[in-house]
């Protein structure tokens, strides 16, 4: 059974923060359950994933962010109650629906989850999301530590239905990715099937009807405040002069920062966990009993902007400040150090910490940048194109594990903004230079936005070659599945689509079908696409080799070793393709047999046909 | 219990995520509160994995800079790339065996001598215990297990207050049955290392 599917209210468990929230949205009845896999709100969806094998619970995979919470949205118009998880970038995909679900409204409630990652670990930027909610009106929570993480999913369902408007749960890595003790509730039964009730007036968008959605949605955002005035995480602690206010995950920061300090005493501290609508009266209420106030909190000056708006509509001229306090600024994440040395300065308190150890008569020491896995196919398609276009041509590249490729030696990737860019950034390449450009993209990502950018270059007659990375998974985030993906190994059943059948679809005339292990077809095959006059698109398909070993497809090889008299040291194998199979010992090439999965691609790269498998 | 921050940081694959979950529920069953923090995503790539454990009185879950109570590196290179995490009172536990990145393994990088590396460490703090840890995994029955090892040194050292009967409880109820007996075995060897 599912651990999230205890059924001990009362017991204490160390989760995930993720696995919090999910087992919030039992909690709460949840019936319905979409996502698009993005670090870091990837560990909710896969809950589901596994839960809703066990349960009647409905999940799916969509094929992106838009699509997952329109499919929310009828589930939630019939409804039932429906949660939606996402990255940051990932609302920016659904952001269209989002501005004008907020008109119509859901009758099933709907929490969106939206994790931001400040700090960008594993994201093209660390935009700050609260903003979403001030664009679109929708309700923001902001839970502050794990037990929050599931309570306030909880509340969210209920504040969702109250006011009929999805709700967007915000979080940060730090939140999602940090194990605390949760005391579990009690799971509560859901319905399976809802039904839809017809009321085109509320429900179909056309503008005479929005007009009275807008005036009814700002209504709705006076019923919001009077909740979030009285929200029990919108929570004011302390009797002090010195105002602190925090969101998130800062919350930890300063309320250890004032224990270190010894400071509690003369702190007044405010904890925001409704942070839209803002509990104005609440704030207001809180600068005429502070002297000067420190906002902590992440990324933009949100909070901080809206406080000193607060503060002059009412006459209030305390100092008000966040950023360009001590190493508070609008990059990265802050950390405990950082806000207990801010909090210090601010209000002139002595610092206590311990100093670091002195590091600069360190030796430079080598990177540890992450590697395409040994035996990735990417690799080998990578080395192909490579070998065929050279280094001039023009690489746009695309979000997923083969981003790795742009670092040395393989360096083949030279533009990507978001999922999907690289098909249609090539357009735009290739038609406004004469240079020669070849695309990159995954299996998921194709499905995700590519789609769109490869009929732009057949219906405006581009010319360009796409290549479709195909491994057979939504690998970096975990090994999802997507729409052509195999799922049966996974233990569900769902239908493949095939990617080939779409690209032919879209009208690409020029498709090849290649094998990436297979390096003189697949060059073979790179030279004919170079040669044709309009979009050609290679499909390299090659199953994911940890994918194919973590669901018992992964068929064994003999490892790959260097025979040292044939070896004529030209370095071809470790210069070209740096698999992390390889190591030099002693200037002479090795192959580590516990990693090499005998994938022959560095047998076919050495020149001498020194690479042999290996004898036992 | 006094506040206790721990540092852990491996080579992605080499396990430290599993030890740290371990250890925070651990330290739960001994009704001490911890949270424990990661980063996900880059471990099966080869890239550097950190995660911390923070127990006692403290919400915050990450380490900042100066203020690891103790450092656990299961890589040499990557425990004097922490470094910065201690202060000079702190404690580090590090694995002597080293992973080489492919950059070194190219010839994009030198990797220093594991002797300098280990000598600029105990010049910094004031207590270091080091042991090699793949090669206890081994006499263990499993390459895989440099975890367990690690923990076990983490708990032979006294630094933070979980006995090994605890520990081993959690390892027993929380891990795969069929790696149990080289996981517990792994685990006595790296106590047995760090006393």
């Amino acid at each position: 059974m599912h651990k999230l599917l205890t059924d001990s209210p009362g017991k204490e468990m160390l989760l995930l923060g993720n696995e919090a929230i999910a087992r919030g949205a039992l909690e709460a009845g949840v019936s319905f359950a979409t996502c698009y896999p993005g670090t870091p709100s990837s560990e909710i969806p896969e809950q589901f994933f596994r839960i809703s094998q066990e349960t009647d619970l409905y999940f799916e995979y969509s094929t992106n962010e838009k699509v997952a919470l329109e499919v929310g949205a009828g589930a939630a118009e019939c409804g039932l109650r429906t949660m939606v998880t996402m990255k940051h970038v990932g609302l920016n995909v659904a952001a269209d629906p989002l501005m004008t679900l907020a008109y119509a409204g859901v009758k099933g409630g709907m929490v969106i989850v939206n994790a931001d990652d400040p700090s960008l670990f594993s994201s093209q930027n660390e935009q700050d999301n609260r903003y979403y909610a001030r664009l679109s009106g929708l309700p923001m929570l902001e839970p502050a530590t794990t037990q929050e993480m599931k309570d306030m999913t909880v509340e969210a369902f209920e504040l969702s239905e109250e006011l009929g408007l999805p709700v967007i749960l915000r979080t940060t890595t730090r939140l999602n990715h940090v194990r605390g003790p949760v005391k579990l509730g009690e799971l509560k039964p859901f319905k399976t099937k809802g039904e839809f009730v017809k009321n085109p007036f509320k429900l179909v968008t056309v503008p005479a009807v929005s007009r009275v959605l807008h005036k009814e949605l700002l209504e709705k955002y006076d019923k919001a405040l009077a909740k979030s005035e009285a929200w029990p995480e919108n929570r004011i602690t302390g009797e002090g002069a010195w105002g602190i206010v925090a969101n998130g995950v800062g919350v930890n920061y300063a309320r250890d920062a004032v224990a270190d300090l010894g400071i509690a005493d003369k702190v007044r501290f405010f904890q925001v966990g409704c942070s839209w609508p803002l509990p104005k009266q609440k704030i207001v209420d809180f600068l005429k009993s502070v002297e000067k106030v420190l906002v902590v909190e992440e990324l933009e000056p949100v909070m901080e902007t809206d406080f000193k708006a607060l503060a002059q509509e009412n006459g209030i001229t305390i100092p008000i400040k966040g950023k360009g306090v001590g190493g508070l600024s609008r990059l990265y994440e802050y950390d405990p150090g950082m806000v207990r040395q801010a909090v210090a300065d601010y209000f002139g308190v002595p610092s206590k910490g311990k100093a670091a150890v002195d590091l600069s008569d360190l030796p430079a020491l080598p990177g540890r940048p992450p590697n395409l896995c040994a035996g990735c196919p990417h690799r080998a398609t990578y080395y192909a194109v490579k070998k065929v276009y050279g280094t001039e041509t023009i690489y746009p590249t695309d979000i997923g594990c083969y981003t790795l490729g742009v670092l040395p030696p393989i360096s083949m990737a030279d533009f990507v903004i978001c999922m999907g860019s690289s098909v249609s950034s090539g357009c735009g390449i290739s038609e406004a230079s004469d240079q020669k450009v070849v695309s990159f993209i995954g299996d998921s990502t194709f499905f995700h936005s590519g789609i769109t950018g490869l009929i732009d270059a057949v219906h405006n007659n581009h010319k360009f070659t796409l290549v479709i990375l195909d491994n057979g998974t939504t690998a970096m985030t975990g090994h999802q599945p997507h729409p052509s993906v195999n799922a049966e190994p996974m233990g569900v059943e769902l239908t493949q689509v095939s990617i080939e059948d779409v690209v032919r679809g879209c009208g690409v005339k020029d498709v090849h079908v290649v094998k990436p292990y297979k390096l003189n077809k697949t060059i073979e095959a790179v030279k004919a696409s170079m040669e044709y006059d309009g979009i050609s698109v290679i499909i390299s398909e090659e199953l994911c080799p940890l994918f194919a070993k973590a669901t018992k497809q992964f068929r064994k090889a003999k490892p790959f070793q260097v025979n040292l008299e044939k070896c004529k040291d030209h370095r071809d194998c470790i210069n070209l393709l740096a698999c992390p199979a390889m190591y030099l010992k002693e200037e002479r090439v090795y192959i580590d047999k516990n990693l090499c999965i005998g994938c022959a691609v560095c047998a076919q790269v050495c020149p001498e046909n020194a690479i042999l498998p290996a004898r036992d | 219990m006094d506040t206790k921050r721990c540092v852990f940081v491996a080579v992605g694959g080499q396990g430290n995520l599993l030890a740290t979950n371990l250890l925070g529920q651990a330290a739960l069953a001994n009704g001490i509160p911890a949270v424990v923090s990661e980063i996900h995503g880059m471990a099966q790539r080869g890239g550097v994995v950190e995660s911390a454990v923070l127990m006692g009185n403290v919400t915050s879950p990450i380490v900042s800079t100066g203020e690891a109570d103790v450092l656990v590196g299961f890589e040499p290179l990557e425990t004097l790339r922490t470094l910065g995490k201690c202060n000079r009172e702190s404690l580090v536990i590090t694995n002597l065996q080293p992973l080489p990145p492919f950059t070194v393994s190219i010839g994009q990088g030198v990797y220093p001598s594991v002797d300098e590396m280990l000598e600029l460490i105990s010049k910094k703090v004031s207590k270091v215990i080091s042991l090699r840890g793949n090669d206890l995994a081994e006499e263990a029955g499993n390459a895989l297990s440099l975890n367990m090892v690690m923990l076990g040194a983490l708990i032979g050292s006294g630094a933070v207050g979980i006995s090994a009967d605890s520990m081993k409880e959690v390892i027993s109820t929380s891990t795969k049955k069929a790696f149990l007996e080289s996981n517990l075995k792994a685990f006595d060897l790296g106590l047995d290392a760090a006393r």
